[in-house]
């Protein structure tokens, strides 16, 4: 059969850590191939590899070999893979985020035209053709049926528009034969994600071959017409996708079965007469997520869960209470007002936010697990310190203690706790961030998207870690989640945001069609549930 | 209100300038037609360096401390031609074209250092000053007179080997640029040609940043990473800004010295590198953000304190030494701030 990639034989070890073992896969023209497997199983490694990415070639390069139309290739550079047609939509997200967006999707691949400079000097200094750019940039962005404003800037646009924006990029290279999209729905809503596989199919139509990973094995089932399956870096099974149910995948990608969470009981059951937040119109200006008037009760020693579609401002609520984005409203903590757009005063009062940017806002990405441990704690309240002389200085000791503590329980999978953060994988960032909370020992934990782009395995340790600091601490928890199975897994009310107001607050038993409704908005009254 | 704050504290740097120079100038009690004048002079010598540090910076390298490499190429550029006894323009253009040929090569052994030291770019450049200036005395202490060969033996060491301390333009290219068109306004004088080639280099800065090779410099001065990812050749790119920051230096020492008239053999480079990025700095640049208004208004608002300094110095403590001091001591806190401003930037806060 003739493909259109076929990559042999792969190998490739990070500094002794063998994470690809002659991996074969193979792809042909108009087909999309579904590529699953817990984070750490070595899908985006691979991937890297097919696009010739800095990071193998400064470590080392790899084993085996990449085919394209049958013939042999050597992509040494993201350049190179261009070249070959193959475009990628990163995991991380590849924008500049001062650019426009119409710059973004045109990075490198202007238009330009002739003037004096360039007839004596060369390509280089010819001008760039903007009206040209933005016509056409208006056009990939149409064609995924999106209004995204060509000339905005990227800085201030919610997630979902940059994933967006990626994939009008990728739309608008003519030459694209092989398409890569590396967790393109993690951070879409269900809406969205519909959106983003109808794309997919339309590539496939027009000839393009697709590698398509997700953690959302549904979806993969829906788009993909044949399934590789990664565990540790070997390929465990290879088939077509109408072989497979989403347990069997789930099943062969774990290693191991999946089980309904049965939630341990508390001491006391949370009640309407201990409030531990009011919040009261509030308001909150995040681009992209506007909060409008969201007003709702907290009661302490809950966990509650904020869903809604991408857009409603279900974001907002957590940013806007933590002071990461200027908002307004009254809100009481335990009975007090409680100050705005201050986010140390929400620190040092036990209010502690786990952002969904955990790569931009919430990790020190180049310093070491330990320290990112710590590190805020050192901040708000000087623990981990000690008096030396007259000067104040980190307790090294202390920090590593603790440290090592956090990893065992956590489940941390680094290789010392000097490792910096950068060069862990998404579960694992994530678990450190939740380690940095609880060393916090907040009284309410704002947590956002905790399983975005995290395997089923880390998955479910996140959540349990969620449900244990909750049980065992009673720390009081907001979860936002764009997953409604995972707010209903653990929450014990949800609230559901839609045009930035309270629409409805759900048991998570409440039906399918309930929580559809209420994320429309058309849930016609707030129904304070149980 | 909000935004009125953001303003205050985006351009606090002018701001805080402006009041000093304000205040300078009244107590200095200096007659504002022969301050106009000197500015307007120091304009037209000056613009060009600051100038030539924008570049740079765009294309994320910070603040280019190795335009003393370009200086010292203008230098040594000019020091053959006066030994040539190349006259008036023709002689400036000689040296602009030495000098550039000379500062192409510096450009880019710089260039592909700071590739090799990224993120410490700032550093490494003015390190990489310092060194280069070590061969540069070694060649003008020592070769010159003995291995290479140089006529004119009054500008050289009574032994007739190395230069002199001062080196003298006048009866070559000493104000050649200025003296072919002034127009005189009052006590006011205009040097014309100078400061069109300031307007031109501004011009092509700005068309420069409207081409192709001005968006991959952009990209590259956002983000590197995705800047390669896209395909961008990102060392060659910051190679070449390295390079052409380095040639206008070369070229606006040129400038700046047939202005002056005479060469600091030893320490006109050295000087040159400090005071154009205080000024670009003084103007409201960071070491991530400079445009061509925030060079124009450097220059202004730090040549203006440089007139007054000492005689405001003078009118307040009976010494013109202690407003010589004060500027020299404002133009390195300037730059250290802006150094704290850029660290404090990049380790981003935690909260």
């Amino acid at each position: 059969m003739q493909y259109a990639l076929e990559m042999r034989n792969i190998s490739k070890s990070f500094y002794g850590n063998q994470v690809l073992k002659n991996v074969n896969i193979a792809v042909a023209a108009g087909e999309v191939l579904g590529l699953v497997g817990e984070n750490g199983a070595g899908k985006t490694t691979l991937m890297n590899i097919l696009f010739g990415m800095p990071v193998i070639h400064s470590t080392g390069g790899f084993e085996g070999e990449i085919l394209i139309n049958n013939e042999h290739v050597n992509i040494d550079s993201p350049r190179r893979a261009m070249e070959y047609g193959i475009g990628m939509v990163h995991q991380e997200f590849m924008l500049i985020p001062g650019f426009t967006v119409t710059e973004n999707i045109k990075l490198n691949r202007e238009i330009t035209k002739d003037n004096l400079l360039s007839k004596v000097f060369g390509k280089s200094l010819r001008t760039l053709d903007f009206p040209a750019m933005r016509k056409e940039a208006r056009q990939a962005i149409s064609t995924i049926g999106m209004s995204i404003e060509e000339l905005a800037v990227v800085a201030g646009l919610p997630v979902a528009h940059k994933q967006f924006i990626e994939i009008a990029r990728e739309i608008d290279k003519k030459n694209l034969k092989i398409l890569v999209l590396d967790e393109p729905t993690a951070v879409l809503s269900e809406a969205e994600a519909e959106k983003l596989l109808d794309t997919i199919r339309y590539f496939a139509k027009r000839g393009v071959a697709i590698i398509f990973i997700s953690h959302r094995l549904s979806e993969v089932l829906k788009v993909s017409d044949r399934i590789t399956i990664l565990r540790d870096g070997v390929v465990v099974d290879s088939k077509p996708s109408s072989s497979f149910t989403v347990s069997e995948i789930a099943e062969k990608m774990v290693g191991r079965k999946l089980e309904n969470v049965v939630l341990p009981p508390r001491a006391k059951e949370p009640s309407d007469e201990d409030i531990i937040m009011s919040i009261r119109n509030l308001k909150v200006y995040m681009p992209g997520e506007m909060v409008k008037d969201f007003s709702i009760d907290i009661r302490r020693g809950e966990i509650l869960g904020i869903g809604g579609l991408a857009g409603h401002g279900k974001l907002g609520v957590a940013n806007g209470i933590a002071g990461m984005f200027p908002a307004e409203g009254q809100v009481y903590f335990e009975g007090e007002p409680y100050r705005l757009n201050d986010p140390s005063y929400a620190l040092r009062n036990g209010i502690v936010y786990l952002s969904e940017d955990r790569r931009g806002v919430g990790l020190l990405l180049d310093e070491s697990v330990e320290m990112n441990i710590a590190a805020t704690a050192i901040e708000a309240f000087g623990s981990f310190t000690r008096r030396f002389l007259f000067m104040t200085v980190y307790d090294r000791k202390k920090i590593r203690e603790h440290a090592l503590e956090m990893i065992k329980k956590l489940d941390i999978r680094c290789k010392s706790p000097t490792q910096t953060v950068r060069r862990l994988s998404g579960g694992n960032q994530q678990k450190v961030c939740l380690a940095r909370a609880f060393t916090l020992n907040p009284k309410i934990l704002f947590v956002s998207e905790p399983t975005r782009g995290i395997d089923v395995g880390a998955k479910k340790l996140v959540l349990d870690y969620l449900v244990s600091m909750n049980r065992e601490h009673g720390i009081t928890i907001v979860m936002t989640s764009s997953e409604l199975a995972e707010l209903r897994s653990i929450c014990d009310r949800i609230a559901i945001v839609a045009e930035g107001k309270l629409s409805a607050v759900l048991p998570p038993k409440a039906s399918d069609a309930e929580f559809g409704l209420a994320m429309a908005g058309e849930f016609q009254e707030v129904l304070q549930h149980g | 209100m909000e935004k009125l704050k953001k303003i205050l504290i985006s351009y606090a740097v002018p701001i805080a300038f402006s009041i000093l120079c304000v205040s300078a100038v009244l107590v200095a009690q200096i007659p504002p037609i022969f301050l106009a004048s000197e500015i307007v002079r120091r304009l037209s010598r000056n613009t060009f360096l600051v100038l030539s540090l924008i570049i740079p910076i765009i294309g994320g390298l910070g603040l280019n401390f190795g335009i003393v490499l370009g200086a010292m190429a203008g230098q040594a550029a000019l020091f053959f031609v006066v030994d040539w006894k190349i006259k008036g323009l023709v002689g400036i253009l000689v040296a602009c074209l030495m000098a550039g040929a000379i500062s192409v090569v510096l450009g880019w052994l710089a260039g592909l250092t700071l590739n090799r030291a990224k993120g410490r770019e700032m550093i490494t450049s003015m390190i990489l000053g310092f060194f280069a200036n070590g061969i540069y005395q070694l060649i003008f202490l020592f070769f010159v007179g003995s291995l290479i060969p140089f006529r004119t033996k009054q500008f050289l060491l009574p032994e007739g080997v190395g230069l002199r301390n001062t080196v003298d333009l006048y009866g070559t290219v000493a104000s050649a640029l200025n003296n072919p068109w002034m127009i005189r306004i009052g006590t006011v004088r205009l040097f014309v040609l100078p400061l069109l080639i300031v307007a031109g280099l501004c011009l092509f800065i700005t068309l420069l940043f409207k081409t192709k090779l001005g968006q991959d410099i952009r990209a590259v001065g956002q983000d590197m990473h995705i800047a390669e990812v896209a395909g961008i050749n990102v060392n060659k790119v910051r190679v070449i800004a390295i390079i052409m920051s380095t040639v206008f230096a070369a070229i606006g020492q040129v400038i700046y010295l047939q202005d002056i008239g005479t060469i600091n053999t030893y320490n006109s480079h050295e000087q040159i590198g400090l005071f154009s990025i205080a000024a670009l700095l003084v103007g409201g640049a960071t070491t991530r953000k400079a445009t061509i208004w925030n060079a124009i208004l450097g220059v202004v608002l730090f040549h203006t304190l440089f007139v007054v300094a000492p005689s405001a110095g003078n009118r307040l403590f009976g010494q013109p030494q202690v407003g010589e001091f004060f500027r020299e001591f404002l133009a390195y806190a300037v730059i250290a701030f802006a150094l704290a401003m850029h660290g404090w930037r990049a380790k981003k806060i935690l909260m």
